[in-house]
This record gives structure tokens, C-alpha cells and sequence, in this order.
């Protein structure tokens, strides 16, 4: 089978060149036959890549082990669900996974995309073909990507799978991000279209507008996916770290979130084309950028894949990708004259340019603190490390600026705005952020940065409420509906603006709970049995944690040490929390890894407490703890599902999309074509 | 929990927060109790001392906050003895700074001696001085210059285009016949507010 596999992805890599071949030589491409014959191509070439996944999850399922990825990543005491997870543990699993869903969704954009944008199509499938092609060249000719090489002899058994990925978070985290980062391909390849094609007017940008939400929404739920899993699994207490991995995937959701605003321009005004075939080009080559982080080695990052050689094939695509891209929008450059211009200061599209002037600038400033260790060694020689400090210094102002143009944007109206009508719409959001503000700081809040989010969060509440009341009221008034009918008539018929607001209300949430891990407090103690520790939460609430004991038991592929300790919280009791160290063994008893730990939490809207069982003193029951509480925690989650709500609203289909340029509007040559 | 109960505590949350927020005090009972030996301590990975409290020091912690663990873990010292407790360096770094504290040395001291000792990578985030300046100033320093260049172009804008209709608006001013009372003005208003919304 892992033969069928091999054979399958080199069907696919010369599949992938052929399609690219079809539609990037001007006289293959201008055939008439060509748009079906790469539309099939692209069927073929997901069927073919469908063929070596199957492949290599049946050489998982097997424990063949003679596989060396099978070997590496799994053991035949691992739990079914780990066994199909271990699919993308490692690089070359990862790597076949991306060229799978890359083909999967190259497929769908062929069969899906409405036919009045069929001109764009051969393109489309060859920049996506190309880009299939690429992942494949990197799995068969770097000689360290594929997933079907042999080992010399079977071992018995396999090293099984690194505990920290053994968590129901990484069966579903690294492949939404995944999504996420693979689907933006699809508007870089519509963008490259409409580039090459000529057909620059807002076709392309309709065609693609569910592509940018679904692969804006991947990112965002594999993003949020990723911080619960940092949290309940690595221990540390919090769930953001500016690790360079995690800045990788950050870099392309703004820049994309910076697109689904200014896109709108373009819509509405025929404004900012220029710039917005650069976020989509740049979202792209950043998703690719993330990759290469996580491969090369370059960055030091506790994310980052086995040092391997193929850093140099992603740098090298990412620069062909990158000239290509460019060139060929300087190429078109007087072709993407603005229709209109901005008439004012006070008007929506000025509030969206300075909302994209932020979102690219954090997306800057993270990308260069990134960079800056890398830049600082080569101008001064020196190693310098750029962490979480760094990173909060120059990001919290720009976060704190983009919260407040989060409420201001949706006040102002298109073209520009009357002063009376800025009264009228700020009086009160505003309200709502400074009486925000003169609570917290009555009640004692002094921590400048959380008191700023906690209020910009009440101005941009604030907002979205009042957008809600008077768009319902509106519907009361016009169409005689009660209150209910008309929410969900107006957010029904305006699915994109009110999905937005969600979006938005899901913003703020998270800058609330971000905002409550300022006042965290922790402590560390060691206990015998029986013996009680206590701890204030910033609620005023006291904990009183008694060490129950520790059992050790063997569990289905660990041996298992657990702590239990008794938690009261003011004298009432709360429940049992647990916190284990686990020692993964293979199938003969035999330890694979290092120890690890598995925190016990106690969540609620307020606060969670948070335990880690850090060890053993003496070899005894005596036991040294870390004891952590967080405030807010639960806001940070509960965002994530109002972001996936608020975002599937936006997505869902309207019904109506205009129509593509007619073929007149397109290059010459073309037109000479179709005549002939 | 009810939508009532859920929106009373959302709407509720972000106050009580504050109520003790620096009210971090702790408490340890001393309450003598069992140490039974484990069955297999070996599998727990490394054993760990006694915490003291120098251990949660808020000053230490501090230290440890700016100053990074060499294991190559990416993590500050303090986070990193706290969570990865398979790490020999973390713990070896603590009781290097607890010892320059004890001796008497405080924070800038500590970190400076840190940083003679392991280079300037051993601060978690570089020195805002020299070519670092670049790297703390540069983003905003972008986005403001791009956001007043943006910002000064549409105020000229906005004026060029005032400007260019005020001769025409005077032509076509509205004769005394066409005032508006205040309270048209006002419906006026009101109509235009709904409308650009």
C-alpha cells in the first residue's frame, strides 16, 4: 500500500506541473479546451493525494513499522484517535497533510466557483496545481520529506507519540490551522487570475469572498485551538507566549482581517485595488512564511519540526513566489486605477484605511520582532532574544488603537459624515466607555493597559449594541414586526454587517480576557499529606487547597502519578482537583519520553484555578505544587465561539454575486482568440 | 446557567475583578502530615526540593521574569522552573540569582551580572538602547508617519473639495422662500443620519 502511496504522489507532482504548464504558457491557455482539461487535472490530482493519504494511515493503522514515520510517531499501545492524529505529528506526515487539503480545495474551487467566473478558472487550478507541485517536490526531492521511506529492519514496535501531542486539542488544532494557512491559496490563485487575465474589476473579489472568510475563520479557530492547547497542556499558566510559531500563524490572520475590511472599499467605492491584491498576495506568501518557520530551523522555537534541509526549498519558493506576485502586479499597475476617491476624513472608508494601517502595522511589528534577533546578529554580531516583553511593549498601543477604530469604524458613514450625525452616533458609545472607565477606576484599577481595553471594550460594546437596537427598532417601525422577528430579520438579511458585529463582539472579549491575566497571581508550595495551602484570587476570594494524596496506576500507555488536592473557596468546598505526572511506555513497559505533566483546572466566568503537580520531594508523597489563579480565562474561549458564530453568519450565502467583466474588458490577444 | 445568570455575571465581571487586585497575599497552614514513599518515584522525573520563600519572592520573580532560561526552551526562568520540570538549568539559574539576592545585590545588578556572564540573549527582551532602538521604535514609528501622511492627505482633500464647491454653492443658494424652520432642520437631520447609515 505505502507503494500505491509513493506511485500516487508522484502521479500527482507530474499532474501538478502539467496542470501548471496548461495554464501559465499564454498559447496553451488561450485554447478553448484548456479550462477543462486543468479542471480535470485537478480532480486528479486531490484523487491521486487522497490515494497516498489513505496509503499512509493504513501503514498508521497497521503499525507497520518498517515505515519510518510510522515508527517514528506511533506505537501499537496508542489510542485509535492518537493513531489517526499522528497522520500530521511530524514533518513529512505534516507535509503530505498540506498537499492533500491544498489539492482538496483546489478541487472545490474548480467545481464550486460559479460559472460566470470560468475565465478565471485554468489559472486558478494552475497556481494551485503549482503550489501542490511544490509540496510534493519538497516531499520527494529533499530526501527528508517522505512520508513512505523504508527502514532497513521492523522494529518491534514504534517510538510512539510525543506526550504533549497526545491531547484532544492537537487531533483538531494543527489541522484547522492548517486549513486556514492552505485555504488562502485560493485567493492568491483568484488574485494571480485576475491578474494574468486581466480581469480586474470586482469579479474576482466575489468569487473569492467565502474563500477569504472560511480561510480568515480556519485561522481563527486554529489560532484560539492553539492557545486552549498551549493552556490545559505545556502547563506554563497562560496561553500566548510570542513564540515565533505563534506569531507565524498571527502574521497571515491580520493580514487578512485587514482585508476583509478594505475589500469592502473596493465593493462599494472601486477603491484600494492595489492594495488589496497586496494583503491577499502577502497573506500568502506569510502562511507560506509560517511554514518555513516551522521547518527551517532558522528561529528557535519550541513549535519548530526537526532541523531539516528543506528550510532552503520554502526560502526559495517563498522568493519566486514573492517575485512572480509582484512583478505581476507592477506589471498591471495602470490598469488598477481607483475609480473614486476619498472625500473625507470623517467617513467609513478613512476609518477602514487607518483599521488596515494598524492591522498591517501589528502584522509589521510582529513579523520584525521575529526577524529583529536574525537582523541584530548579522548588523552587530550580537544573539539577542526578543520575547514576550518586547513584543507586549510594541504591540499592546497598536492592539489598544485597533479596539477603539473597532467601535469608531461602524459609526461613521460611507463617503462622510455630518458633525450632528457624529454627536448623534458617539454620544452613546462614548458614554458607555468612559462610564466603563470611571467604574474600574473607582473600584481601584491602576494598570493603565487593562484599564484602556477594559473601556475601549465598553465604547465598542457599546457600538455594536447600539447598531442592533436601532437597526431593530428600524424594522419595528417599518415593517410592524416584534422585536424577535425583527433581530433576526435585520441580522438575516444583512449577514455580513451584523456577522461583522459579532465578530466584533468577539474582539472585545477577547481583549477582556487578555486584559484579566495582568491581575494572575501565583505561588508555589510544597505539602505533605493533609497539610493546606491558601491563596487570595483579585476576586477577594480565598482557596484553601488541602493535599489529599498521590496514586500511581497504570493507564493505557502511561504509568500515572496524580496529586489530589481539596479545593475550598471560602470555606465551601468546590471539588477535587487532580494534576498527574504521566510516563509514556511503549508496549513492552519500556519509558519513551521524558515525564510529563497534566494540569488540573477549575474554570468559571470569573477565574480559573490552575494546578501543577511539579513533583516528588524525597521520593515521597510530599509534593511541591504550583498553584496559579487567572481571571477571565473563560471570556478568551467563549470568544472564539462567538468569532466562529459571528463569522459562519457572514459566510452564509446571500444569493446574489455580480457577474464577471465580459470577455471585451479582457487582454487583447484573448479576444483575438475567442474570435478565432 | 440561565441567558439571565449569564449576562448578570458577564455584565458583572469586569468589576470585581479589580475589587483585590493587589490583595495577592498567601497563607500556608503548618499542618504536619504523611510522607509515605512512592511505590515508583522513578516515573515522576526529577525530584524537587522544598519550596522556601524565597521561591515566591515577588522580587525574584521579577528577575526571573526579564531574564531567560539557556536550555533553549524560549521561556523566562520563572516560567520555565514552574512548568518544565524535566529542565536542570532553570532550577540551577534560580538559586544562581537567589544567591547574588541574598548576597545583597537587587535587580538591576542581578540582571546586569546575568547579562556579563551569558551576553545579552540571556534578557528576554534586548536593552531599549542603541540598535535595539531600531527594533522597539520602528512599527509605530511606520504607522504613525503613514497615519499622519494619510491623515494630512485627506484633510487636504476634504478642503480642496469644500473649496471647489463653494463658489458653486453660493450660485445656488437657496432663496428665503426655501428656509428651513428649526424643527425641518432637525427631521432633516434626522432623516440624513438614518440614511447614511
Amino acid at each position: 500500500m505505502t507503494l500505491l502511496g509513493q506511485f500516487a504522489l508522484w502521479a500527482a507532482l507530474f499532474l501538478g506541473l502539467y496542470a501548471a504548464v496548461l495554464a501559465f504558457v499564454p498559447s496553451l491557455r488561450n485554447r478553448p479546451d484548456t479550462q477543462l482539461v486543468v479542471e480535470r487535472t485537478t480532480y486528479a490530482i486531490a484523487l491521486a493525494l487522497w490515494v497516498a493519504a489513505v496509503s499512509l494511515w493504513k501503514a498508521i493503522f497497521n503499525h507497520d513499522f518498517n515505515v519510518e514515520y510510522v515508527a517514528s510517531y506511533t506505537s501499537r499501545n496508542l489510542p485509535t484517535y492518537y493513531l489517526f492524529s499522528a497522520f500530521w505529528a511530524g514533518q513529512k506526515g505534516s507535509l503530505l497533510f498540506w498537499a492533500v487539503v491544498l489539492s482538496t480545495f483546489g478541487a472545490v474551487a474548480q467545481a464550486a466557483t460559479s460559472r460566470r467566473y470560468r475565465p478565471l478558472l485554468s489559472v486558478v487550478g494552475g497556481v494551485t496545481s503549482s503550489v501542490v507541485a511544490f509540496f510534493l517536490s519538497v516531499m520527494l526531492l529533499s530526501g527528508s520529506g517522505n512520508p513512505f521511506g523504508r527502514l532497513a529492519f521492523v522494529p518491534p514496535d514504534g517510538n510512539g507519540l510525543n506526550p504533549q501531542l497526545q491531547n484532544p486539542g492537537m487531533v483538531i488544532h494543527p489541522p484547522m490551522l492548517y486549513l486556514g494557512y492552505i485555504s488562502i491559496t485560493i485567493p492568491f490563485a483568484f488574485a494571480i487570475a485576475a491578474l494574468l487575465t486581466r480581469r480586474l474589476d470586482v469579479g474576482w473579489i466575489v468569487a473569492i469572498r467565502r474563500w477569504t472568510l472560511l480561510s480568515w475563520l480556519f485561522l481563527s479557530i486554529g489560532i484560539t485551538l492553539g492557545m486552549w492547547w498551549a493552556y490545559v497542556e505545556l502547563g506554563w499558566g497562560g496561553y500566548w507566549a510570542w513564540d515565533p510559531v505563534e506569531n507565524a500563524s498571527l502574521l497571515p490572520w491580520l493580514t487578512m482581517s485587514a482585508f476583509l475590511h478594505s475589500v469592502m472599499i473596493q465593493e462599494k467605492r472601486g477603491m484600494l485595488k492595489r492594495w488589496n491584491l497586496g494583503l491577499i498576495i502577502a497573506s500568502f506568501l506569510l502562511s507560506i512564511f509560517g511554514t518555513f518557520i516551522t521547518r527551517s530551523g532558522v528561529i528557535a522555537s519550541v513549535h519548530s519540526f526537526t532541523q531539516s534541509n528543506i528550510g532552503y526549498f520554502f526560502v526559495g519558493f517563498l522568493a519566486l513566489a514573492g517575485a512572480v506576485s509582484f512583478a505581476l502586479l507592477y506589471l498591471r499597475w495602470p490598469e488598477l486605477e481607483p475609480e473614486g476617491q476619498l472625500d473625507s476624513l470623517a467617513s467609513r472608508e478613512a476609518a477602514f484605511l487607518f483599521n488596515n494601517l494598524i492591522l498591517v502595522g501589528i502584522a509589521f511589528s510582529v513579523l520584525w520582532g521575529t526577524l529583529f534577533p536574525i537582523l541584530s546578529e548579522a548588523v552587530r554580531d550580537t544573539k539577542i532574544t526578543v520575547g514576550p516583553p518586547f513584543f507586549n511593549r510594541v504591540n499592546v498601543p497598536l492592539g489598544l488603537a485597533l479596539l477603539a477604530l473597532t467601535g469608531i469604524g461602524p459609526l461613521i458613514a460611507w463617503r462622510q459624515t455630518s458633525a450632528a450625525n457624529l454627536r448623534r452616533q458617539f454620544t452613546a458609545p462614548l458614554t458607555t466607555g468612559l462610564v466603563t472607565a470611571a467604574i474600574l477606576l473607582a473600584a481601584g484599577m491602576r494598570d493603565f493597559y487593562a484599564t484602556m481595553a477594559l473601556a475601549l471594550g465598553g465604547f465598542v460594546l457599546g457600538t455594536v449594541v447600539q447598531e442592533f437596537v436601532r437597526g431593530t427598532r428600524a424594522r419595528q417601525r417599518m415593517h410592524g414586526e416584534n422585536m424577535l422577528t425583527a433581530l433576526y430579520r435585520l441580522i438575516a438579511r444583512n449577514r455580513r454587517r451584523y456577522g461583522g458585529y459579532l465578530v466584533h463582539t468577539a474582539i472585545i472579549t477577547y481583549f477582556v480576557g487578555f486584559a484579566g491575566m495582568a491581575f494572575s497571581v501565583s505561588k508555589e508550595t510544597t505539602l505533605r499529606v493533609g497539610e493546606k495551602v491558601q491563596l487570595k484570587s483579585p476576586y477577594g476570594h480565598t482557596y484553601t487547597l488541602t493535599h489529599l494524596g498521590i496514586s500511581q496506576y497504570d493507564a493505557l500507555n502511561r504509568r500515572v502519578t496524580a496529586a489530589s488536592l481539596e479545593v475550598e473557596r471560602d470555606g465551601k468546598k468546590v471539588g477535587v482537583l487532580k494534576s498527574e505526572k504521566r510516563q509514556h511506555v511503549d508496549s513492552f513497559g519500556n519509558p519513551t519520553f521524558q515525564p510529563s505533566t497534566e494540569v488540573g483546572i477549575t474554570s468559571d466566568l470569573r477565574e480559573d484555578l490552575y494546578l501543577v503537580y511539579a513533583g516528588s520531594v524525597d521520593g515521597t508523597e510530599r509534593s511541591t505544587f504550583r498553584i496559579t489563579i487567572n481571571p477571565l480565562v473563560w471570556w478568551v474561549w467563549a470568544a472564539g465561539v462567538f468569532l466562529v458564530i459571528g463569522g459562519l453568519i457572514t459566510m452564509w450565502p446571500s444569493g446574489w454575486s455580480p457577474p464577471i467583466a465580459p470577455l471585451s474588458a479582457a487582454a487583447p490577444e484573448e479576444r483575438v482568440q475567442v474570435i478565432a | 446557567m440561565n441567558r439571565r445568570a449569564f449576562l448578570s455575571v458577564t455584565a458583572l465581571t469586569a468589576v470585581p475583578v479589580l475589587l483585590a487586585q493587589d490583595s495577592s497575599r498567601t497563607q500556608d497552614s503548618a499542618v504536619t502530615g504523611a510522607a509515605d514513599p512512592l511505590r515508583d518515584p522513578g516515573s515522576i522525573g526529577q525530584l524537587r526540593a522544598v519550596t522556601t520563600p524565597l521561591d515566591n519572592a515577588e522580587d525574584i520573580k521579577a528577575i526571573e521574569r526579564r531574564l531567560k532560561c539557556t536550555c533553549g526552551c524560549n521561556l523566562d526562568i520563572f516560567t520555565c522552573r514552574t512548568t518544565d520540570f524535566t529542565c536542570t538549568y532553570s532550577p540551577a539559574l534560580h538559586k544562581e540569582i537567589v544567591d547574588l539576592y541574598t548576597g545583597g545585590k537587587r535587580e538591576e545588578d542581578i540582571v546586569a551580572a546575568f547579562v556579563t556572564k551569558y551576553g545579552e540573549s540571556i534578557l528576554l527582551a534586548p536593552k531599549a538602547a542603541g540598535f535595539n532602538l531600531l527594533g522597539y521604535l520602528l512599527p509605530s514609528a511606520l504607522v504613525l508617519v503613514a497615519g499622519t501622511v494619510l491623515g494630512l492627505v485627506l484633510l487636504r482633500r476634504h478642503r480642496d473639495r469644500l473649496l471647489a464647491a463653494a463658489p458653486a454653492g453660493a450660485a445656488s443658494a437657496p432663496s428665503a422662500g426655501l428656509e428651513l424652520s428649526p424643527e425641518q432642520r432637525a427631521q432633516l437631520d434626522r432623516a440624513m443620519g438614518e440614511i447614511e447609515q
